[in-house]
């Protein structure tokens, strides 16, 4: 599988309205391909990096590249569009919707776009996904009837069905169990690494970082200490 | 647009019982502007047809909306009546069609309707099983009257009694059916008619009883060879059978005898003139035409239904504004819910369209469902205002 989805940051500054956290990233690279875990105490703007990488947050100062193409020079239209082709992103609190059935929760991107179009292939790539995350079972159930580990399961089945360039996930196992942290994450990674995708992570969890490519510490990356 | 559609339906669909309530705010704010204008277009249509199909009708002066509706309706009681020999002048005058009306008693609470065959043929009404009444004692019944109380030809009918203890009264008649009418959707389908000769009989003016004899001195007061007079001990028949028949007789003048109002089909324009002409100055008798009563009735009930309008569009407003802030309540509440797609990319104008499709749906719920039980709100306010 060819490598695709590399991120490009340079000189990025970002600051909430009337908030005192700003974020500064000098400089980021993620290579086509490359699975990076993104470590860092809480508070030091991890889950902002993701949201400035995925172009739901725009920086005030500096560029952001994903796959090539500078995210400020896009309108926020564009944006948008870039972001339910390229990206697929991954939740702590896996934020499926309860009144769709898992078979609807992971076709969202489709359903709630004309962007993508939800053909034979959608379906057969949902299926596929489904089967391998152990949860072709559970198609026509709803998110509340299923346990933790299967939740972040259709979370994950939802973030790749589109066949992302680049996966953000903002601490997929910091609501499971330790042999369930396990289970997801072998799955987010093979899924990810048999598509080609680069990965970027957020974790608190220093045990899962053997399984990726490289570490960033937040707080190096931004010059703050930690 | 369909993707949308689905999202709004399984939403709704999920949280079911927030739905049907919401649904169920709306079906109650709109049921009675629903009810009201069905009734009131029911209500009006009805009038018309049956008073357009009754050119114009005469009896006692007194109060026109009465005379009209119970001629129409066989509804309430008219203080005065018109004579039969009214009835017969007018036949004689060659003007129109008369058809007398003798109103007042009920059998099951059903009017009892003293007419006579020409009634049926200027209704257009036609027997479903038996004959039309030909004999004294013959009832024939309207078919919501033979339905509901489930009387068929050859079966028998009490008229009401007025009173238990006034003893001066008749007592009641048994009516013989020989005939139901098949249903027309009018006042007739909930209506016993029987000839006038019956009704006269089942108000006293006319009865029935064994021929005095010498030999019967039970029922005798006092007897010589010249007269026979009857005694208390004497007792009226009650029902009518082919033994009896020859001995129902009447007294006084048949000129004299009562009519509660008459329903005139007069031959032509020209005729119609004349029958007004001849009613205009009298002191005791009005001639109306029922349209142009049955007109100044509904401009009564639309009086009233603007009352009613207005208050629902008050209530309706309220309604809106209940709804908006469930809406505004709900945005709120699935704030998690907009964020995540708005993280996955989708489209802000894709999260209004599915939460407005969600209140559209409930909306038109809830409007279906008011307006299905306005059908059945009207249609028993009818059958209980008009007895239709």
């Amino acid at each position: 599988m060819q490598a695709r989805g590399g991120v490009l940051v340079d000189g990025v500054r970002f600051r909430y309205p009337a908030a005192e956290f700003e974020l500064n990233v000098p400089a980021f690279e993620l290579k086509p391909g490359e699975l990076v875990a993104c470590i860092g105490t809480s508070g030091i703007g991890k889950s902002t990096l993701l949201a400035l990488l995925a172009g739901i947050l725009q920086p005030a100062v500096g560029t952001i590249e994903l796959g090539g193409q500078d995210l400020g020079a896009l309108g926020e239209e564009a944006r948008r569009k870039l972001r339910l082709r390229e990206v697929g992103l991954v939740f702590q609190e896996f934020e499926l919707l309860d009144h769709l059935s898992v078979r609807e929760n992971i076709l969202l991107p489709y359903l709630v776009s004309r962007v993508l179009a939800l053909d034979d292939e959608a379906r057969e790539r949902m299926l596929a996904l489904a089967t391998s995350a152990g949860i072709e079972a559970l198609l026509e159930r709803h998110p509340r009837e299923l346990s933790m580990g299967e939740r972040q399961r259709v979370a994950i089945c939802r973030a790749l069905i589109t066949r992302p360039s680049v996966v953000l996930a903002d601490e997929p196992t910091g609501n499971l169990d330790p042999t369930t942290s396990q289970r997801v994450l072998e799955l987010l990674i093979g899924e990810v690494r048999a598509s080609g995708a680069s990965l970027v992570m957020v974790t608190h969890d220093y045990s899962l970082l053997d399984s990726l490519d490289r570490v960033v510490d937040l707080a190096e990356l931004t010059g703050v200490p930690a | 647009m369909k993707s949308s559609v689905l999202l709004a339906w399984r939403y709704i669909a999920h949280y079911r019982a927030r739905s049907l309530i919401l649904s169920t705010c709306i079906a109650l704010s709109f049921l009675l502007p629903f009810s009201v204008t069905g009734l009131v277009g029911s209500y009006s249509e009805s009038l018309v047809s049956r008073s357009q199909a009754t050119p114009l009708v005469a009896g006692a002066l007194g109060s026109r909306y009465d005379l009209v509706l119970s001629s129409l309706y066989f509804t309430g009681r008219l203080p005065r009546s018109l004579s039969m020999q009214e009835a017969d002048e007018l036949r004689e005058s060659g003007l129109a069609s008369v058809v007398p009306l003798v109103l007042g008693q009920s059998a099951r609470d059903f009017p009892v309707v003293g007419t006579t065959p020409d009634y049926f043929e200027k209704r257009a009404l036609v027997v479903a099983a038996g004959e039309l009444p030909l004999v004294l004692g013959d009832a024939v019944l309207g078919a919501e009257v033979a339905s509901e109380l489930g009387l068929r030809v050859g079966d028998t009918l009490l008229t009401d009694d007025g009173s238990l203890y006034d003893l001066s009264l008749r007592s009641p008649l048994q009516l013989s059916v020989v005939g139901v009418l098949a249903k027309s959707a009018t006042a007739d389908d909930r209506a016993v008619f029987v000839d006038v000769k019956t009704s006269w009989i089942g108000q006293g003016i006319g009865h029935g009883h064994v021929e005095p004899d010498a030999e019967s001195p039970e029922v005798l007061a006092t007897s010589s060879d010249e007269k026979l007079v009857m005694g208390a001990a004497t007792y009226e028949f009650t029902e009518f059978t082919e033994a009896n028949q020859g001995s129902f007789h009447f007294h006084g003048e048949p000129k004299d005898y009562p009519l509660t109002a008459l329903c005139l089909f007069p031959l032509d324009a020209r005729s119609e003139t004349k029958l007004k002409a001849r009613y205009r100055l009298s002191d005791e008798l009005q001639l109306l035409e029922p349209t142009e009563v049955i007109e100044e009735l509904l401009g009564l009930v639309f009086k009233a239904k603007r009352f009613f309008d207005a208050n629902s569009a008050l209530v309706s407003v309220a309604t809106l504004l209940f709804l908006a802030l469930v809406l505004l309540l709900s945005v709120r509440v699935r704030q998690k819910e907009i964020a995540t797609l708005t993280k996955i990319g989708c489209a802000r104008s894709t999260i209004v369209a599915v939460f407005g499709l969600e209140l559209g749906m409930l909306v038109v719920f809830g409007l279906a469902s008011s307006y299905v039980l306005s059908l059945a709100a009207a249609s028993a306010l009818r059958s209980l205002l008009l007895g239709a």
